[in-house]
């Protein structure tokens, strides 16, 4: 095992879809023995609000929830782990969730609103570039 | 003394056999013996290449009806 190989990952988005590939990609680079770090800004800083990890729309075919319910009755039959348990996973194998202090500045977020238990560091971009520059695997979701 | 720990992931898809491989990789000391049984074909082709990414040492694969176990070995320390 290379020591140190890093990922980072920018949650951009807070689509249902997108957040769920993130947490995925995530938790499988963890497993795979890398470091991990996903920095949640913008419309992704929404789903670390308290009971929001999945409520976001669908990214395409939302169809007004109709879409999402769908996709939904889908992952389940397939039996795929709930966001909820893959962000506990994240947590318990070693992963970083950044919180965007300026995204939270922005849209009037308070650390309260947030699930301050999931979160490991509230900061800015130089802190994402610093972990970006030592990272073996950049994304931007 | 080596623990034989054992990962039932029977019924569980992606990511999850490779998370709680990982999970069980942690908790474990050099020496020790991990089985991982699962029925996740891609699981099967996944966690051997972990293995490997991770330095530890597959033991062996075995598959009966659908059913595979992975047999993994943590390194003894140096």
């Amino acid at each position: 095992m290379a020591e140190g190989d890093k990922a980072t990952l920018i949650v951009h988005s807070g689509d249902f879809d997108k957040v769920y590939s993130a947490l995925i990609i995530g938790t499988g680079a963890l497993s795979m023995g890398m470091e991990v770090s996903m920095y949640f800004t913008f419309w992704g800083l929404e789903r670390l609000k308290k009971n929001e990890l999945d409520k976001g729309p669908l990214s395409r075919m939302n169809f007004l929830g109709l879409g999402k319910w769908m996709m939904k009755k889908k992952l389940k039959k397939s039996n795929v782990r709930e966001m909820d348990k893959l962000l506990e996973d994240f947590n318990e194998l070693g992963g970083k969730i950044l919180a965007c202090d300026m995204t939270m500045e922005i849209m009037g977020v308070k650390k309260e609103d947030l699930r301050e238990e999931v979160i490991t560091d509230y900061c800015a971009v130089g802190t994402y570039i610093k972990e970006a520059k030592e990272s073996d695997v950049t994304l931007f979701i | 003394m080596t623990k034989s720990n054992r990962v039932d992931v029977l019924g569980e898809t992606c990511p999850v056999p490779l998370v709680e491989t990982r999970k069980a990789v942690r908790k474990s000391s050099p020496g020790d013996i991990i089985e991982v049984i699962g029925n996740h074909p891609e699981s099967k082709e996944e966690i051997p290449m972990a293995v490997e990414e991770l330095g530890l040492e597959l033991l062996g694969i075995e598959e009966e009806g659908g059913q595979w176990k992975i047999r993994i070995k943590i390194p003894e320390e140096d």
